[in-house]
């Protein structure tokens, strides 16, 4: 039978597990190279998310107690830009409004990615399954500014779409500066993506599970619902959490296909550094997205280990 | 023969001379180039820096335009706020702003005798506000724009653009639009409140009515748009009419056959003016002078008219002349001649067009927020 490396045999003194105590230093001059060898390949990654993640962070946070005078930003701690901006009315409405579009993104993405990805996962042939998957990188090519104004030609009431519902006799359809024209850009952003993490996630389930459901009586919706989804959640969550984070930070969609009407938060951040170069009142708002990002973000991936790891 | 590539690092003797010789001898001339081009740092709105404007002057002088570019006059003033004395060269801004560059010391002086006083269209350009301060010139005049009712001429009269009131026509619900800037959209609600001259001069009462106006146009708002999606919606159909605009972006527009047309309705407009001022401690002064002289003179007034970005008028009789006489079509067209009904300084003489301004009795900021309740509404 095959050794398991020794790295992975713990060693006990006393009843006392010492590599749970200090691994490094209870490791032997082999292991603490393997150690040195994987910090170097860290390093990298942990000095670029000090620099341009953690250090920005900060600054942002800083940033928020700054004022401004005669358009010159003025290092002080003070609070009276925290206070002003939850004082305001147009702030809260903006927040739950960007919230409500994100997770509306969300769900819509989720759903209409999953049987994409469902037949992409099960019922195509690997090489078509490439090819889709190439296929569904390549918007990421273009910019995602022009392939939002492309929309400006389908969506227009002169467009199109309307063009085609003209023909069996329907009223134009206001969709461009709505909502929905909103929830369009969301999709374009995020779709492509969402289909892509599903795909490996479901690719990835065990075709002897759901095989043995099958042979145990058990029908395809209800495979799909007891077993497939609960074996790919991890992934399925994951996307749609990338689905939420990208939606809920997007300015393009809002302004070009939502109209500006109201206003969500990333287009209240641009408004509050036009006028007056409140580049600290935007901060408060840049912090309070961070905040709300990293709680749904923490309580997503807890949900996505969770339940998987009592299995 | 084979190649080995030490050998790269080992030229010959006649190598070398013909290397040392070949760059001996076109030295003067690169060094030469290198040295006679100028580079001027222009701070301005987009379409100044652009091939259509600057591309004669610069392969006829030798200079090189390095435009940046801004979006509003806030974002001007900070950006010249956070650079270092002297980082531009040229600065364009608009009329209103002028005053804060000069208070906070970010231009210099200007000979007025360097500039076509003399030839000015109308006399208000002559000691325009802002641009003196003590008797000394700071800023020159370059051309201007009248906002308005900007409409599209298949679901909205002549007559009925007569009036700002068409903004509330029932048929136009969900079909009006904003240039999201609160400055030209408010200040339009204040003519229409009938505040004429004073309109970004008001009180407490009239600043109260002055938002309520506002807040009932709300439900009649298809969207809040930059320039591109301005330009887009009005193109498209998708807004049939535009608060907070005029010929700047209909003129654009019509050029290309788009049924849309600016007008100045009867509670009055208002002018965007665009003026050049000198950067502080700019070390290019002489260059700058040399291309404000230019702009002013009437083939360079011909190119701001023309300009591709977005159009603006003549400031000078020998500008107009000119337009007149090579595109008589935009001239005809922007009403740059005289008699037309739109001629805009027929339109100043009337007294219907007031300059654009900021708010005079409350902050920028006073007037943000609103605009940013009002989005929100």
């Amino acid at each position: 039978m095959r050794q398991p490396p020794r790295y992975l045999t713990f060693r006990v003194y006393q009843g006392v597990d010492l590599s749970q105590l200090n691994p490094v230093q209870n490791a032997s001059p082999t292991e603490r190279r393997m150690d040195i060898f994987a910090l170097t390949w860290r390093l990298p990654i942990i000095v670029w998310q000090i620099l341009f993640f953690v250090g920005p962070l900060l600054f942002m946070v800083a940033m928020s107690f700054f004022l401004v005078k005669n358009y010159v930003m003025q290092e002080t701690f003070v609070f009276d830009n925290w206070s002003k901006m939850f004082s305001r009315g147009y702030f809260r409405d903006s927040y739950f409004l960007t919230l409500f579009l994100a997770t509306l993104s969300t769900i819509v993405a989720s759903l209409v990615a999953f049987p994409a990805s469902f037949a992409l996962a099960f019922k195509v042939s690997e090489s078509t399954r490439r090819w889709a998957l190439f296929l569904l990188i390549i918007p990421f090519f273009t910019s995602y500014l022009v392939r939002i104004f492309a929309w400006y030609v389908i969506l227009a009431e002169s467009g199109a779409i309307n063009a085609v519902l003209s023909t069996i006799g329907l009223r134009p359809y206001t969709m461009l500066n709505t909502k929905f024209g909103t929830i369009v850009g969301y999709m374009t952003l995020t779709l492509p993506l969402v289909v892509v993490l599903q795909t490996f996630s479901l690719a990835n389930v065990d075709r002897n599970l759901v095989q043995a459901a099958h042979n145990l009586g058990c029908s395809p919706w209800r495979t799909v619902y007891t077993v497939i989804i609960p074996l790919a959640k991890t992934g399925l969550i994951v996307a749609a959490l990338f689905c939420f984070i990208l939606s809920f930070g997007d300015f393009v969609s809002p302004y070009y296909l939502g109209g500006s009407k109201p206003p969500t938060l990333p287009i209240l951040i641009i408004d509050t550094t036009k006028s007056g170069q409140q580049w600290p009142r935007a901060a408060v708002i840049a912090v309070v997205m961070m905040a709300t990002l990293i709680t749904i973000a923490f309580a997503a991936i807890t949900l996505a280990y969770r339940k998987r790891a009592s299995r | 023969m084979t190649f080995k590539a030490t050998d790269i690092l080992k030229p010959t003797r006649r190598e070398i001379l013909k290397i040392s010789g070949a760059a001996a001898l076109s030295a003067p001339f690169v060094s030469r180039a290198w040295a006679q081009v100028t580079e001027i740092n222009m701070l301005a709105w987009y379409g100044h820096g652009e091939a259509d404007i600057v591309g004669e002057y610069e392969a006829a002088n030798n200079v090189k335009f390095k435009p940046k570019y801004y979006a509003g006059g806030d974002n001007m003033l900070a950006l010249i706020a956070q650079s270092p004395p002297g980082t531009y060269d040229l600065i364009l801004s608009d009329g209103e702003f002028v005053q804060q560059l000069n208070a906070a010391g970010y231009i210099e002086e200007m000979n007025a005798a360097d500039y076509p006083f003399d030839d000015m269209l109308h006399s208000d350009f002559e000691k325009f506000p802002g641009h003196w301060k003590d008797d000394k010139l700071y800023s020159m005049i370059l051309r201007g724009g009248h906002l308005g009712v900007s409409y599209n001429k298949n679901s909205v009269s002549a007559e009925e653009a007569a009036s700002y009131k068409c903004f509330w026509k029932p048929e136009l619900k969900g079909k009006v639009g904003h240039f999201d800037w609160h400055l030209p959209s408010l200040g339009m609600m204040s003519l229409y409140n009938g505040n004429a001259a004073s309109l970004f001069d008001v009180d407490e009462a009239a600043w109260t009515k002055l938002k309520e106006t506002t807040l009932s146009l709300r439900p009649q708002v298809g969207g809040f748009f930059d320039y591109g999606g301005t330009f887009n919606s009005l193109k498209n159909g998708e807004m049939q009419a535009m608060c907070g605009i005029g010929d700047w972006i209909t003129g654009v527009l019509e050029r290309d056959g788009a049924p849309v047309a600016s007008v100045i309705p009867k509670e009055g407009g208002i002018q965007f003016t665009e003026s050049y001022s000198i950067g502080k401690g700019s070390e290019k002064a002489d260059e700058v002078t040399k291309f404000i002289q230019y702009m002013m003179s009437a083939d360079g007034q011909v190119k701001s008219a023309q300009m591709k970005a977005y159009p603006g008028f003549c400031v000078t009789k020998a500008g107009r002349a000119k337009l007149q006489e090579v595109d008589p079509k935009e001239a005809a067209r922007s009403g740059q001649v005289e008699g037309n009904s739109n001629d805009p300084i027929a339109l100043i003489n009337e007294g219907r067009i007031h300059y654009r301004d900021i708010p005079k009795q409350q902050s920028l900021e006073d007037w943000n927020d609103f605009w940013s309740e009002y989005k929100n509404a």
